[in-house]
């Protein structure tokens, strides 16, 4: 056993020794100018604490309520959200009433009828969100030509690399907030200015925290005060990131808090029956050399 | 192992009716009950067992899954955000299926490694190892096929990616791929054949890994130290002895990917593949999953033509001569002891090989530019190195220490205490568990 730890070590050590020196060789590369970075992005979002991550982590409904405001008045006049159906939103503490009213708030293109019209109606729970835009080509169209992503998997669809020996650290810490962060970096990321020299396309805007280059399509989406709350929290910028990630965690990952239940269920049960299986084992090796 | 004769002996008249007719409650008693096995395995040995109730359950998920995913194109990745939101119990279902693959694989390295280290390919087990391979490719094209099936990102590109090395191969090339593809490009005709082989090739490894047992039957488990059975002293039943350590063995490999299952079930997968294929949008870096990571990087690491042979062929056909060096070890290998633990410079050279493994995935994952290109030159050297060099030669030049006499002898030995080693030199991997 000892022999097998002390191999492990060497080979760690091996394996740490030429990763970090590849690593600062790479940094060196890198170090060359501010103005034109190569690797995106320039800075690495912000890891905030989050009701939901941790082995007991749950959804902060009434921040998710709040999120899902900032989605309605703020993101969806761009960003669909296909995936999500009106009836999952009792995740978030509304009850059957209250979803109704909300869903009747949208219209829905339905049909064909008997007639064979299309037509619109208002919005029924068993509906999803509807998009902002007919098709993809319009989304483009409207938006300097680049739809804007749909937001149903946005938080599991984005995360920037970890890197070594984060990634390792992470197995431990179960970091699964690399969604929420980067959004919420990225949505307070655009008040900083370029540096000097730096060349920012026409029509995008300069975000250290976007992951694929210097600027992107999208603008500013928020200021302060912009969405109202009313339960007392504070119209901020930053309060309206964290809230939408939130939100957008839940919407991609509808079924976390159940799953880290079952998950702490399961883990213990198998702890009890290794123990029992283990103390078995030793009866039953008892007096076989081996 | 097989001593040709079988104790079993039916015990009621059903039992005999049954046994005279098709003698299978004796197959499985002769298999799973009274085999005999080495008494000084370790919880290395304990894989094997593993394995089979990873392949197990992935064809259980897998078929629950088949039954509410749709091979199209256009509705393909709906179609698994449906089971993730709307399928009861369909998150567990799929993040099992897909943390699964991951722990299947962590299990057959772990067994490969195993048998890497004991010398278990050696006469007569080749056609063990062998069988053994196979059963390694097949779950490589299971486990890259499942990987597009839910049309994300990472699945196109990663699809195109692996399918356009076979354009690579002269002649035929182009004609493989479009078979592959059924099609010039990937699209729907290649998530349908994608899928029907997807839902395929796991019964063809259930067909490969009876074999890999029968063989395993004929000639017996190698153990730690890498001597035969010469003596009933040596065995154990397989029930209750092995049995009982294999399910501790299973229970502890679960644990581990139920950690991964409930707390982190995206972390071994890539944030892409929860973006909807895009044919017209390439992702800024296209990786493969972590399991084919150090393949990838060999192919990667040969940026130079060599004579007739362009660098995309030079990088194919090195990153299948890396399987194919699996396949060869059993010749490669001239050293007429088994087990590292009595081969001091095979035992550097093993974990140093380990180490490279490692590190070629972890060059897989990185953008193929600037100091990781010689990098992963460099590893790739080793890693050939290691199989054309070291196993040969080391054979050849090393002197092995002293042998026990038999498996009772060792365990004998080690029992009183280490007291027959001279100091430091205890042999730990075969007194583990």
């Amino acid at each position: 056993m000892k022999k097998i730890l002390t191999s492990l070590a060497l080979v760690g050590l091996v394996a740490v020794g030429i990763g970090s020196a590849g690593t600062w060789a790479i940094a060196a590369e890198e170090a060359h100018n501010a103005a034109a970075p190569t690797h995106f992005p320039i800075h690495e979002p912000k890891e905030m604490d989050w009701s939901f991550t941790g082995p007991f982590g749950t959804y902060d409904k009434a921040q998710l309520q709040r999120g899902l405001k900032v989605y309605k008045e703020v993101c969806a006049a761009c960003h669909s959200m296909n995936m999500v159906a009106f009836r999952t939103l009792s995740d978030l503490g509304y009850s059957d009433a209250q979803i109704k009213t909300l869903s009747a708030e949208y219209t829905i293109h339905d049909g064909p009828n008997d007639a064979g019209d299309m037509f619109d109606r208002p919005g029924k729970p068993s509906d999803h969100f509807p998009p902002p835009f007919a098709n993809d080509e319009a989304a483009a169209a409207s938006n300097g030509g680049a739809a804007p992503p749909d937001m149903s998997l946005l938080a599991k669809a984005r995360g920037v690399e970890r890197g070594f020996p984060q990634f390792v650290f992470d197995i431990f810490t179960q970091y699964d907030a690399g969604g929420p962060d980067y959004i919420h970096s990225l949505l307070t990321g655009y008040n900083e200015t370029p540096p000097a020299g730096m060349v920012i396309p026409e029509g995008t805007h300069y975000n250290p925290y976007f992951m694929s280059g210097v600027s992107l399509k999208m603008p500013n989406p928020l200021s302060d005060g912009q969405v109202t709350y009313d339960d007392g929290a504070p119209q901020t910028v930053d309060q309206y990131s964290r809230d939408v990630s939130a939100f957008l965690m839940w919407a991609a990952e509808p079924h976390m808090e159940d799953r880290k239940k079952t998950g702490f269920r399961v883990l213990v049960f198998l702890l009890l029956f290794g123990a029992l299986v283990y103390l078995t084992k030793r009866k039953v090796w008892e007096g076989v050399a081996h | 192992m097989s001593e040709g004769h079988s104790t079993y002996t039916p015990k009621t008249g059903l039992g005999r009716w049954f046994d005279a007719r098709m003698p299978l409650p004796r197959l499985v008693y002769d298999s799973f009950v009274a085999y005999p096995v080495p008494r000084n395995l370790n919880y290395a040995w304990t894989f094997g067992g593993i394995l089979s109730i990873m392949l197990v359950a992935q064809i259980l998920t897998g078929i629950v899954l088949a039954m509410h995913y749709t091979a199209d194109t256009n509705l393909a990745f709906g179609s698994v955000e449906k089971i993730m939101r709307d399928v009861n119990s369909g998150w567990l279902l799929r993040y099992m299926h897909s943390n699964g693959a991951s722990f299947f694989f962590v299990a057959v390295y772990i067994h490969i490694f195993r048998g890497l280290y004991y010398g278990s390919y050696k006469a007569p087990r080749e056609l063990l190892w062998i069988l053994g391979c196979i059963i390694y490719l097949l779950m490589m094209a299971t486990g890259f096929m499942g990987y597009v099936l839910p049309w994300g990102q990472m699945s196109f590109w990663g699809a195109t990616v692996i399918t356009g090395f076979f354009s690579a191969i002269p002649l035929v090339g182009d004609w493989i791929q479009q078979l592959l593809l059924g099609g010039f490009a990937v699209d729907n005709p290649t998530l349908n054949r994608f899928f029907a082989l997807h839902y395929l090739l796991p019964f063809m490894i259930a067909g490969v890994v009876v074999l890999h047992i029968w063989a395993l039957h004929v000639v017996g488990q190698s153990n730690p130290t890498g001597i035969e059975v010469k003596s009933k002293t040596d065995t154990v039943a397989f029930t209750p002895y092995a049995t009982i350590k294999d399910a501790f063995g299973m229970i502890v490999f679960l644990f581990f990917f139920a950690y991964f299952v409930f707390y982190l079930p995206n972390y071994l997968g890539h944030p892409d593949n929860y973006i909807v294929a895009n044919p017209l949008k390439t992702p800024a870096h296209i990786v493969p999953e972590w399991y084919f990571l150090p393949f990838y990087a060999i192919l990667r690491a040969i940026t130079f033509n060599v004579g007739p042979i362009n660098s995309k062929l030079g990088g194919v056909l090195c990153m299948f001569g890396a399987i194919v060096m699996l396949f060869l070890v059993p010749w490669l290998d001239t050293s007429k002891v088994r087990s590292a633990v009595y081969r001091p410079w095979y035992k550097l050279f093993f974990w140093l090989f380990v180490a490279d493994a490692i590190l070629l995935g972890w060059l897989g994952s990185q953008p193929a530019e600037g100091s990781y290109v010689f990098m992963a030159q460099m590893a790739t050297l080793f890693y050939f190195a290691f199989f054309l060099i070291a196993l040969p030669v080391l054979g050849l030049i090393e002197t092995p220490r002293r042998l026990p006499n038999s498996i009772t002898e060792a365990v004998l030995e080690k029992n009183k205490g280490g007291s027959g080693h001279p100091a430091g030199a205890t042999a730990a991997p075969e007194t583990k568990g």
